[in-house]
């Protein structure tokens, strides 16, 4: 059996239009989540939606479907503690993430199922997708793009400012709640194939990875997406590909495949960063006093290699913590 | 900006009362800002400035009295978009870099419909609201590539972008050099020009003296002085700030126990 044959099975098939939109869905909410300095809180949601699962278990009906009510609820449970409490929740957020991990492992215990059953929920699974699980996804994922495309300018103006939001007649409140459901939504999308507990990087990673290179709110919502796509299907591939020769589940190949883009864009950001703050124009302040450079045997222009900052109407040389400006034959010190 | 009645006052506090975790911050205070009228408000630390525009906003409920919005009462009031607003920040960073021209975009929310795409008219209200405070050239900059200053000016611009009637303005001139300083007046001055209502919480008053209407002076949560303008040097010699606690930073202080919020406890109110 060659790699090729094996997405013409069925289930990889499945598989595979799962990974597609979850890769879109899950970056998408992730960017507002990122946005508002709450990149763990995905992270919260998974653990809860464990009890979710094991709830499925126990009582015989779809796991999927249990999972978006109890990560739902939890979602919800953490905006109004976030809320009710100060800035710095993260304690009493944390102490649900472990009731919601603690209550999954126990009652999927009491339901007499194995490790091995959780497992494909924590990690993700391959061959476990059924045909409803892609009809859930394909929903749930529809569901998260449109109200998150549609209703990104209010979004925006929640998550980057809550009082300005207030005083600008959005109900804060719901539009918080609004992004906890979409989260606690786009985690249950994704447990099929990253797993609960590692579904929170496929949120976060690509944002941090697009965020590199955007300068905008925009490019970082769609290059998240994009890169999103790229990891959760390249990973995907790759671990079925692997699977020949070595056991690989698609939840860490995905994550794995996610960081190593983040790495290689990472340089890049930093040298963007340093050259857009080299590069930002010196403000215009009068009378300092005129001062020329001693000896200046160098001839600056265009392309000598010293960044030409804008001050005012001309641009400064910088070099060794000097900033000439060309005055008649010689340099000013500005 | 439009011209409808313009004859009610835009801001009228009757009484007013205002606790924060049931420790009373504003007694009995009473203000009316005209329509036109360009108000400072003056006191140190902990007097209630904030408090009282945090009010006026409806961010913070009042325990007494009445407060009214262009002659509705706070608890009716809808029609939020003649109401500016630039809270008390230091930066208008996030944690996703977005341009210029997205934070002061997200200024038309309250005049945005759900789920439809931006129209001609607001980007048109963004470039004007650039243009005001002088940042039109720099609408696709990064947010966090310009100056704190500058920075104040974007969320000024935000405010704008919104065309608002009223402007409730906290701290903008917190930590902003002089030429941002002036900028900032001039943006005030066109907005002035244009028959909109300002009220200023400032410490600095600097260039926008010119500006200035009438001068109100928080002490220990009253009003202190209300009258002709004053510089916050004359202020603060005028009224000696006593030593009394600061009651503003209740609502902040936290220890390392897990804290939560007993679920009645409906302190602060939330729309």
């Amino acid at each position: 059996m060659t790699f090729l044959d094996l997405l013409s099975y069925d289930f990889m098939q499945r598989a595979l239009i799962a990974a597609l939109l979850t890769g879109l869905a899950a970056p998408a909410i992730g960017t507002f989540l990122v946005q508002r300095r709450l990149a763990l809180l995905g992270d919260g949601i998974g653990h809860v939606a464990v009890t979710g699962v094991a709830l499925g278990l126990l009582t015989g009906t779809s796991p999927t479907w249990t999972a978006v009510v109890v990560a739902v609820l939890g979602a919800a449970l953490m905006e109004l503690i976030r809320e009710r409490g100060h800035t710095n929740g993260d304690v009493a957020l944390a102490l649900l993430f472990y009731g919601g991990l603690a209550g999954g492992v126990l009652i999927t215990g009491i339901a007499r199922e194995g490790a091995a059953t959780l497992q494909t929920y924590l990690f993700g699974s391959l061959n476990a997708i059924s045909v409803g699980d892609v009809w859930s996804t394909v929903v749930l994922a529809a569901v998260v793009l449109v109200v998150v495309i549609g209703l990104s300018p209010q979004l925006f103006a929640v998550a980057s400012d809550q009082d300005f939001a207030r005083v600008a007649g959005l109900s804060v409140r719901a539009y918080n709640l609004l992004v906890a459901v979409l989260a606690a939504v786009s985690i249950t999308v994704a447990m099929r194939t990253v797993g609960l507990l590692l579904v929170s990087a496929l949120m976060v990673v690509p944002v941090a990875t697009s965020q590199q290179l955007a300068r905008s709110f925009r490019a970082t919502l769609l290059g998240a997406m994009v890169v999103g796509c790229a990891a959760s299907v390249g990973g995907l591939l790759l671990s079925a590909g692997l699977s020949f020769t070595v056991p690989v589940a698609p939840g860490p190949t995905i994550v794995l495949l996610a960081l190593a883009m983040f790495t290689a864009t990472w340089p890049v950001g930093i040298w963007l960063r340093r050259r857009s703050r080299l590069m930002a124009p010196f403000p215009e302040v009068t009378a300092t006093p005129h001062r020329s450079t001693d000896q200046h045997p160098h001839a600056h222009g265009d392309d000598c290699g010293h960044p030409a900052v804008p001050h005012g109407d001309h641009v400064d040389y910088v070099h060794d913590g000097h900033r000439h400006a060309v005055h008649g034959e010689h340099y000013d010190e500005h | 900006m439009t011209a409808a009645t313009p004859r009610v006052s835009p801001v009228t506090l009757d009484r007013v009362s205002v606790s924060i975790g049931g420790r009373p911050i504003l007694r009995d205070v009473d203000l009316a800002v005209r329509a036109g009228e360009m108000v400072t408000l003056l006191g140190p630390n902990g007097s209630g400035k904030s408090t009282l525009v945090r009010t006026v906003t409806g961010l913070l409920p009042h325990t007494r009295g009445e407060v009214r919005l262009f002659g509705t009462l706070l608890g009716e009031f809808a029609e939020w978009q003649r109401l500016g607003f630039v809270p008390q920040r230091s930066t208008a960073t996030t944690g996703v870099p977005s341009t210029v021209r997205e934070v002061v975009a997200s200024g038309r929310v309250g005049r945005r419909r759900l789920f439809r795409p931006t129209s001609g008219e607001d980007r048109r209200a963004v470039e004007a609201a650039l243009e005001v405070v002088g940042l039109a050239g720099r609408s696709s900059y990064g947010v966090s590539q310009l100056s704190g200053g500058q920075q104040q000016r974007v969320l000024i611009a935000r405010a704008l972008a919104g065309e608002p009637d009223l402007l409730v303005l906290d701290e903008p001139t917190a930590g902003v050099d002089l030429p941002n300083q002036q900028a900032l007046a001039d943006a005030l001055a066109s907005l002035k020009a244009r028959g909109a209502t300002i009220l200023l919480v400032a410490h600095e008053i600097g260039p926008m003296m010119p500006l200035i209407d009438r001068s109100v002076v928080m002490r220990d949560g009253r009003v202190a002085y209300d009258g002709p303008p004053l510089s916050q040097e004359v202020a603060s010699h005028t009224h000696h700030a006593h030593d009394h606690p600061d009651h503003l930073d209740h609502a902040g202080t936290h220890d390392h126990a897990p804290h939560v919020a007993s679920p009645l406890d409906f302190e602060r109110r939330r729309r």
